[in-house]
């Protein structure tokens, strides 16, 4: 990185506060390729002078794939863990760059004592192109590129967020192309529900291969993401169609990186 | 008087056998745990008003939701004429509205086309389900029962149409005939070309018209009758249901007011949790769960939009969120049967979870709400998959290897993955 991600304990023996805490999530911290994701999130906060901040070694499962599988005490155990470490850094506003850990940290935290605003980074990017803080120039030109998005189901159907992810693609001028299952019609990668650490049931198709099938059929040079798990399984899906070479599958935060030189 | 009093006599006891029945469902949902969904009053009205009278999540389906609108309309406003047809046989009387004049011209004429428009819809319904045999209407759920429920409603629907307007048909007649008893009311668009197929004596129209009077009161008085058994109760519950449907975002998922109480306990020992009765965690059987989910259960007509749509069913595996509320709706059945001849304390030793829905379906769903965005009446399949995931994981520590060791590393490292935790910000190390 060509600059330091600040974290909260430094801006807090500082004396500062951050105007936005970004909430990395497991896969962007672990996950290889969701790590460049989260390094473009950063360039993309840096680069529009947004004070922020993470929580770097502090941060910690939000619990979602706990409770998804059911184990409602382990998701609370992480919660409210969670919510202590946030409280005590008197934590306002967060994004993340996930959109489990979003619904989790969102609609789930309130409850045990957890009320911050909460945004995913495709409406942070939303609304720094609103506020003409983003533009898309000085990098790599998307113009005239066919590109698919696909709905993360937490974002999507589970918050309702379907326009912010496609206000970050159109400013790009490229072709926007749905798939025949989109917005709240939208295919889940399969993924989702701790899918992601299990191997599926006996089937006769990987669901992650379904999606992909359709995402080819509008015969994207991009297919756009904006989950670090849709992210694997469409990738994975890519790798074993061999239509790496032709098709890239690319982060909201990575395309708006590019396109910005960042 | 005769002819009266009979109709009073079936009349009462259609409803007294409806209501009994009636009274028994609602028993069986209040066996659900409680949960209070009497919030936001007004929202509530609007989502009803919406979802179910404006039959909003239907249009995503054009054709079907083009021909249920018929249907829809057409059970709602002929109920009207049910009104006349109450009235007349309870007091002998024959087109008691006609005093409206030109207004009642006008509705027997709507309630004519009504009935044909349901009569031609139900028709397309049979066809699209036993000879172009959709592929949402099969599926191992779809076997025996539920597929002839199917079509007795919409046969039964047909003869019931067939029926009034056959009876209009006679009268139309017997009114040209100037026979007796017989007022000159009414406006016949559609039977007027059922006229001449029928015969042309007097006597022989009085029968056919009386006949299909009956038979079409008879018909209606056991169709209500039916409802409790059938797939079909979707007509009255759609509008409690879609009441009390969940108002939150659909990635919500309930905080265990249960489990707070005990994690509070375990993170800070000063705290005291309330005087709380030790519940069971999650679902092994109906009772286990929510009256909503047992009224969504009640609620589902068997359509099929969720499992069409849910990704795991589509890519063959054995999970069907249709499946999933049938299974519910007949162990809840079940359960209130028992309760019927063996009284509250008896268990017959089932369960929903293993001897209704297998571990292998509830493992097989990705949590994406696909099923519940398509329900038309807002039923919740999920919510009843993951109280049975929480009963597995929480109080049988029954989870897939995997998933197991997924929740080890969270409870270890803080992260569904093995890494350490002292890794955790790395990443802003590498260019």
């Amino acid at each position: 990185m060509e600059f330091k991600v600040p974290t909260m304990a430094e801006l807090m023996a500082a004396g500062e506060e951050p105007e936005i805490l970004f909430w990395v999530g497991c896969a962007g911290s672990y996950d290889e390729r969701a790590q460049k994701i989260t390094r473009d999130i950063c360039k993309i906060l840096h680069h529009v002078g947004i004070k922020y901040a993470v929580l770097g070694t502090e941060e910690s499962c939000t619990g979602d794939p706990a409770k998804r599988a059911g184990n409602e005490f382990l998701f609370q155990m992480q919660a409210m863990t969670n919510i202590e470490v946030l409280n005590a850094y008197n934590i306002k506003k967060i994004v993340t760059g996930c959109p489990h850990c979003f619904n989790t940290i969102k609609n789930e935290y309130p409850g045990l004592g957890g009320s911050y605003e909460v945004i995913h980074h495709t409406q942070l990017i939303q609304d720094l192109i609103n506020e003409g803080k983003l533009k898309a120039e000085g990098g790599e030109s998307f113009k005239g590129k066919k590109i698919t998005y696909h709905d993360p189901c937490y974002l999507g159907r589970g918050n309702g967020i379907y326009e912010a992810p496609r206000k970050a693609l159109e400013i790009l001028d490229a072709q926007l192309v749905e798939m025949k299952r989109c917005k709240s019609n939208g295919l889940c990668c399969g993924a989702g529900g701790a899918q992601m650490f299990k191997e599926p049931e006996k089937g006769n198709k990987d669901i992650n291969v379904e999606r992909i099938d359709e995402a080819l059929q509008t015969n994207p040079q991009v297919i756009a993401a904006g989950c670090p798990f849709c992210m694997t399984m469409l990738s994975d899906g890519i790798k074993l169609k061999d239509k790496e070479q032709e098709v890239k599958v690319l982060d909201i935060a990575e395309i708006t990186a590019r396109a910005n030189g960042l | 008087m005769v002819a009266q009093i009979l109709f009073l006599v079936l009349t009462l006891a259609a409803i007294a056998l409806f209501t009994v029945n009636l009274r028994k469902i609602i028993r069986n949902i209040r066996l659900g745990k409680p949960v209070n969904r009497q919030d936001q009053p007004q929202k509530r009205l609007m989502t009803m008003l919406r979802v179910a009278f404006g039959q909003s999540k239907m249009v995503v389906r054009p054709i079907p939701a083009f021909l249920h609108f018929f249907v829809y309309i057409g059970f709602v406003i002929i109920n009207i004429e049910v009104l006349e047809i109450m009235i007349d046989g309870l007091f002998g009387t024959h087109r008691i509205f006609n005093g409206l004049g030109g207004l009642y011209n006008f509705l027997i004429g709507s309630f004519e086309i009504l009935a044909f428009t349901v009569w031609v819809s139900c028709a397309i319904f049979l066809v699209r389900r036993n000879i172009l045999k959709l592929k949402r209407f099969s599926g191992v759920e779809m076997k025996s029962w539920p597929k002839s429920d199917a079509n007795y409603i919409l046969i039964t629907e047909i003869l019931l149409m067939s029926a009034f307007l056959f009876m209009n048909a006679a009268d139309a007649k017997l009114q040209l005939l100037g026979a007796s008893h017989y007022v000159n009311a009414g406006a016949f668009p559609v039977s007027q070309y059922l006229m001449n197929i029928l015969p042309s004596s007097e006597s022989a129209l009085r029968i056919v018209e009386r006949g299909c009077w009956w038979f079409h009161i008879i018909g209606i008085l056991a169709f209500l009758n039916y409802l409790p058994y059938s797939k079909h109760f979707h007509i009255l519950f759609a509008f409690p249901n879609t009441y009390f449907s969940n108002l939150e975002p659909k990635g919500e998922f309930t905080n265990m007011a249960s489990v707070t109480n005990e994690v509070k306990a375990m993170l800070d020992p000063s705290f005291v949790p309330a005087e709380t009765e030790p519940g069971k965690f999650g679902a092994k059987d109906v009772t286990d769960l929510s009256w909503v989910n047992l009224m969504n259960a009640y609620t589902c007509t068997e359509c099929g939009r969720c499992t069409s749509v849910c990704p795991a069913n589509i890519t063959g595996k054995l999970l069907s969120p249709r499946k999933i509320m049938m299974d519910t709706r007949d162990r809840i059945t079940e359960v209130g049967q028992n309760i019927d001849k063996h009284g509250a304390e008896h268990h017959d030793g089932k369960s929903l979870l293993d001897d209704y829905i297998s571990r292998e379906e509830i493992w097989a769903c990705t949590s994406c709400n696909a099923c519940v965005e398509a329900c038309p009446v807002n039923i919740d399949p999920l919510q009843i998959i993951m109280e049975l995931r929480r009963f597995a994981v929480m109080e049988e520590s029954q989870a897939p290897g995997s998933i197991n060791a997924m929740m080890g590393n969270i409870e270890n490292n803080q992260a569904p993955w093995k890494y350490s935790p002292a890794d955790r910000f790395n990443w802003a190390e590498e260019k």
